[in-house]
């Protein structure tokens, strides 16, 4: 596949993994207007990866339009080693703390790139990122609300806050790693290096945890990978995630509502 | 045919889930182009993950089938991003007096602090936010501390 492509299915996998996994909480949330907040979030996501992978598709139309696909084929057909997102977003939900906490990291990280997207030379990329922006913002404040509620609560929800901090730190440094199909889209300017945004990201990051009186998280001198997502390389959780997901479309292709 | 005369036929064409919301009240349809026999229609999606869009398409085609009109083409256009500013100011009354609050007369900043005027019930100004969130992505959730009544509120969007 051409690195453009490979550029946008990244940022349709990161949203529909994430849209994905948020969707598990659909009616277990904590209380009932929390459940539909996260849903409502899902949804979104969901949304916004349907407008990545049909520009995807018309753009791998044009390289091959022996061999059209479809949203669809995307997201419903390719395993898991080609799948692009990172793994931050394909980890299992654990508790609320966990889940919160991931969503705030990953849409202060969407919130930052996207900003830089609307300078895309692509059309199609400013404009979705113009367009997700406006419920990026949304899912920022949720998310940060509730790292404050839950950081700033009681010693529980603090301790829970402190476990879902250790828990997902290996996951952030890949975030900011560029992968050829970035270096191919700062050159081109499709898109950008996500290590511009990093500084800010760890700035507004550690900004609310400081509200939420918890503990400065710093970056890696030297960051180890050992999985990276955006190579395909991913851990144990998204084959399981694609499994049901995929279930249906892969045991009865062709079907729909 | 002509542009207004589709136009026209389009008002038939509702918000599924508000259902005294015309696609034209709603600010989704953006253009109506004839060309020759066939009609180009752009419109403009709301949220990313609304499911009404769909339905809203299939009824674009069903009601133009209706007036004799097949020949048909409907765009989803993503730029300028569709804003709750378009709403028509006819569309905020039917909202309201459907029980749902408008979203705020003037420009949106999007802060997530917009809030409704007054509850769309019993007018007063003695409400509460409960989730901002609702049953729909364009939805937060209210209640009056008057009239004790919850009410969706359509979000600055």
């Amino acid at each position: 596949m051409d690195l453009l492509s490979t550029y946008i299915i990244h940022q349709a996998d990161n949203v529909l993994i994430l849209g994905h996994r948020n969707s598990e909480w659909t009616g277990h949330g904590p209380i009932l207007e929390q459940d539909i907040a996260l849903s409502n979030i899902a949804l979104d996501l969901v949304g916004q990866a349907r407008n990545f992978y049909q520009l995807a598709a018309a753009h791998l139309n044009e390289l091959t339009p022996a061999e059209p696909v479809t949203e669809d084929d995307l997201a419903y057909l390719r395993d898991a080693n080609e799948f692009r997102n990172f793994i931050l977003v394909e980890q299992v939900n654990g508790d609320w703390a966990k889940t919160i906490l991931r969503q705030f990291y990953f849409s202060t990280y969407q919130f930052l790139l996207y900003n830089r997207l609307l300078q895309s030379n692509i059309p199609e990329i400013a404009a979705i990122s113009e367009k997700s922006l406006k419920e990026t913002r949304y899912h920022v404040k949720w998310s940060s609300e509730w790292v404050i509620r839950l950081g700033d609560g009681t010693e529980e929800s603090h301790a829970r806050m402190l476990e879902a901090i250790h828990n997902l730190n290996p996951w952030i440094s890949e975030l900011f790693l560029p992968a050829d199909f970035e270096y191919e889209a700062e050159s081109s300017g499709a898109g950008v290096l996500p290590e511009i945004i990093k500084d800010e990201w760890y700035y507004r990051v550690n900004k609310l945890f400081e509200t939420a009186t918890l503990p400065k998280i710093t970056s890696e001198k030297k960051p180890m990978q050992i999985l990276s997502g955006k190579k395909g390389v991913h851990s144990e959780h998204l084959g399981l995630l694609l499994a049901e997901m995929q279930f249906l479309q892969r045991a009865y292709p062709g079907s729909n509502w | 045919m002509n542009k207004e005369e589709i136009i026209s036929i389009l008002s038939e064409v509702k918000d599924p889930e508000i259902p005294v919301l015309s696609i034209s009240d709603l600010g989704i349809l953006r253009d109506v182009e004839v060309e020759g026999e066939k009609i180009n229609i752009r419109i403009s999606p709301t949220y990313s993950g609304c499911p009404a869009m769909e339905i809203i398409q299939e009824d674009i085609r069903t009601v133009l089938g209706k007036h004799g009109f097949e020949n048909i083409e409907i765009k989803q256009v993503l730029s300028p991003a569709w804003t709750s500013d378009w709403m028509t100011d006819e569309g905020k009354i039917k909202l309201r007096s459907y029980g749902i609050a408008a979203p705020a007369i003037h420009g949106c900043i999007l802060n997530g602090d917009d809030q409704p005027e007054s509850c769309p019930l019993c007018n007063s100004k003695n409400i509460e936010m409960i989730s901002r969130f609702g049953s729909t992505s364009c939805k937060a959730l209210y209640r009056c501390l008057d009239c004790r009544e919850p009410f969706d509120y359509f979000k600055c969007h």
